[in-house]
């Protein structure tokens, strides 16, 4: 095959290129300079007094009583197992949601069947629902004396109410939506024209899957990760009710934080509360960093 | 029905009906395309062109009617294995990878050898004539440019059968015109069995070899471009492949109104309401005596030489017309001289 012998001349070689100074404006940013001042700085004193003051208060009060004294709670053994059992859940409950909020996403925007508006709105639950009551729904199913199911599992040998499957349980429930709502406007988006191409070039659904469609919704599901790793780590109502708050047990890190406030180590609660903050820092950053390496641009 | 005799025919569609939902967008279709040709499914929208095309792609399934590739059955073959090269309207290029690796893909897919993929990529590029954007994404190449990515790419495998829908739809009219001459040189070289869909009949005229004219599901015509535009079958083809006036049941395209400033036999009495210069040609509209409403196309040279200006009266007398019966048959011969009433 030869180069082709017809030439494409200068056809728009250069690529479109928006003048910076010509952002399109809201209703709010159009008026005066002055307006747009009043916006913005409002908005970063709100950011301010709400977010970034409280945040910035634990790190200061951690290291107000000394930073080796403070950490001597972390780093006492009921601290160390907190810990671990935060890390277990979190890498038992994000996985498993971010495989089933993906085929939740892929089966909301792709398929058409009856009853599809009520599972996207049965897919808001644990957002509308207290996470307390989460914690008694999950108590009612599985605990062990009573429970709908949990007392067929206690028979058999697994426990799951006042227990590490408890504890996941609740933390799955609590994060579900988190990816399902990141994934679907990004895939409505892309559209299935892509997945179309693919298939014509041979691809298979499951070539087609791993190489065009999570591809391009990478952004979409880390952000949902993200979301969901932050809420898995934090989670406190669902958690306290089915853990049973057993010391050295089923105590995970905000149920730690909580007890050294009740025992009057404020130190201990705070420096706990700031490493709390810095996994959840360390799950953005790392994110981050998995996509820009596969970014190349 | 009619196809080349001496080449062998490389795609059937037999019969086929397509419906979604209460729309009926084939309604059983036959066609034959010859091996190697270049041919336009050309029709308005909701023609099923589009729909004919995914059929033979195998992106839909017909409801019933069979499709044969080169002689072969793939009514029940899916996609993938018909080893066909598809080009969308809006691209569909892969946003997350690179030029190179676009055009890569359906290689990788048949596990080929990283060698024998490099040197084919390198010999698509130039083909496409991507030089020295093999490591762009799409996102930092122009429409034209990710259009003729896109082409690579479906030509990467060596498709038996490549498929085109609306490939020039979303370019601006300049890139439309320089892509369609290209892709006449690109089938010249490549000589591979290619069906593109258009809604544009100067497109369809210019590029294909066959082109196959479709309404409301149903094939009207099919036939060489100057055929189908000399010798139209039905009212629809007349009207939907070149121009045309209608003075009651007569079909007149505006190169055959002749105008003149005096009476001659057969012509009818006409006010300009304007006049456009489009270059080589004149458009003149007019509106008859009889109150129908026509424009007439003229050489410019003829334009000034009847010193044509608008609110000007004039004699229209139409050289050739068609009038077809109940909107489907013509009547007799090709050429028709104006019946004087």
């Amino acid at each position: 095959m030869e180069a082709s012998a017809f030439p494409i001349s200068g056809e728009e070689q250069a690529l479109e290129k928006r003048p910076k100074d010509k952002r399109p404006r809201g209703p709010l940013d159009g008026g005066s300079k002055w307006a747009r001042w009043a916006l913005r700085y409002s908005v970063l004193f709100y950011l301010a007094a709400l977010l970034i003051i409280p945040v910035i208060m634990i790190f200061i009060r951690t290291f107000e009583d000394g930073f080796i004294e403070s950490f001597e709670a972390v780093t006492s053994e009921a601290g160390l197992h907190a810990l671990k059992l935060t890390i277990i859940t979190v890498l038992i409950a994000v996985p498993i949601n971010t495989v089933f909020g993906v085929l939740t996403a892929i089966v909301l925007v792709r398929q058409k069947f009856r009853g599809k508006a009520f599972l996207n709105a049965l897919i808001d639950i644990p957002f509308a629902i207290s996470p307390v009551v989460i914690g008694l729904a999950l108590i009612l199913l599985y605990g062990p004396r009573d429970g709908f199911v949990g007392e067929w599992f206690f028979e058999n040998g697994i426990q799951i109410i006042f227990s590490t499957p408890g504890i996941v349980l609740a933390c799955i429930f609590v994060s579900l939506p988190f990816v399902v709502r990141e994934v679907v406007p990004v895939l409505r988006e892309i559209g299935d024209e892509q997945e179309q191409a693919a298939t014509t070039l041979g691809a298979g659904p499951w070539q087609t899957f791993w190489r065009v469609t999570l591809p391009s919704i990478r952004w979409g599901v880390t952000y949902g990760v993200v979301l969901s790793t932050a809420r898995v780590l934090g989670e406190f109502g669902a958690v306290s009710v089915v853990s049973g708050r057993i010391s050295g047990q089923t105590e995970t890190l905000p149920l730690f934080v909580r007890k050294q406030f009740e025992v009057f180590n404020q130190g201990g609660g705070y420096a706990a509360a700031m490493v709390l903050a810095a996994l959840a820092l360390l799950t953005l950053l790392l994110m981050n960093l998995i996509n820009k390496k596969e970014e190349r641009v | 029905m009619k196809h080349d005799g001496d080449r062998p025919i490389g795609i059937k569609v037999e019969g086929v009906s397509k419906r979604f939902e209460d729309f009926l967008a084939l309604d059983d279709v036959t066609l034959d395309v010859p091996e190697g040709s270049l041919t336009a499914l050309l029709g308005p929208s909701g023609s099923g062109k589009s729909t004919m095309l995914r059929l033979i792609a195998g992106l839909e399934q017909a409801d019933s009617g069979r499709v044969f590739l080169e002689g072969r059955d793939v009514t029940g073959i899916p996609v993938q294995e018909r080893g066909i090269g598809f080009v969308f309207q809006h691209y569909a290029a892969f946003k997350h990878m690179t030029v190179r690796d676009n055009i890569a893909f359906g290689l990788k897919i048949r596990k080929t050898p990283r060698d024998q993929i490099r040197d084919r990529v390198k010999e698509l590029i130039r083909l496409v004539q991507l030089q020295g954007m093999a490591h762009r994404y799409p996102s930092q190449l122009s429409g034209g440019q990710r259009q003729r990515m896109a082409l690579a790419r479906a030509l990467a495998a060596e498709p038996k059968l490549l498929l085109l829908d609306e490939p020039f739809g979303a370019l601006d009219a300049t890139v439309r015109k320089e892509l369609r001459t290209w892709l006449r040189h690109l089938h010249d070289e490549v000589n591979v069995t290619t069906i593109f869909v258009t809604h544009d009949q100067e497109e369809a005229l210019d590029v294909a070899e066959q082109i196959v004219v479709m309404n409301e599901g149903r094939i009207e015509q099919v036939g060489a471009p100057r055929e189908l535009y000399e010798h139209p079958e039905t009212e629809f083809v007349m009207g939907f492949v070149g121009e045309v006036n209608r003075f009651g049941n007569a079909l007149i395209r505006p190169h055959d109104l002749d105008l003149g400033l005096v009476k001659v036999d057969g012509a009818e009495e006409a006010m300009i309401e304007r006049v456009s210069h489009l270059g080589f040609e004149v458009r003149v509209e007019l509106s008859m005596a009889s109150g129908d409403r026509a424009w007439a196309q003229v050489t410019r040279a003829e334009a000034e030489d009847l010193e044509l200006e608008q609110g000007q009266i004039i004699f229209a007398r139409p050289s050739r017309t068609k009038v077809f019966d109940n909107g489907k048959e013509p009547d007799t011969a090709p050429t028709d001289e104006l019946q004087v009433a």
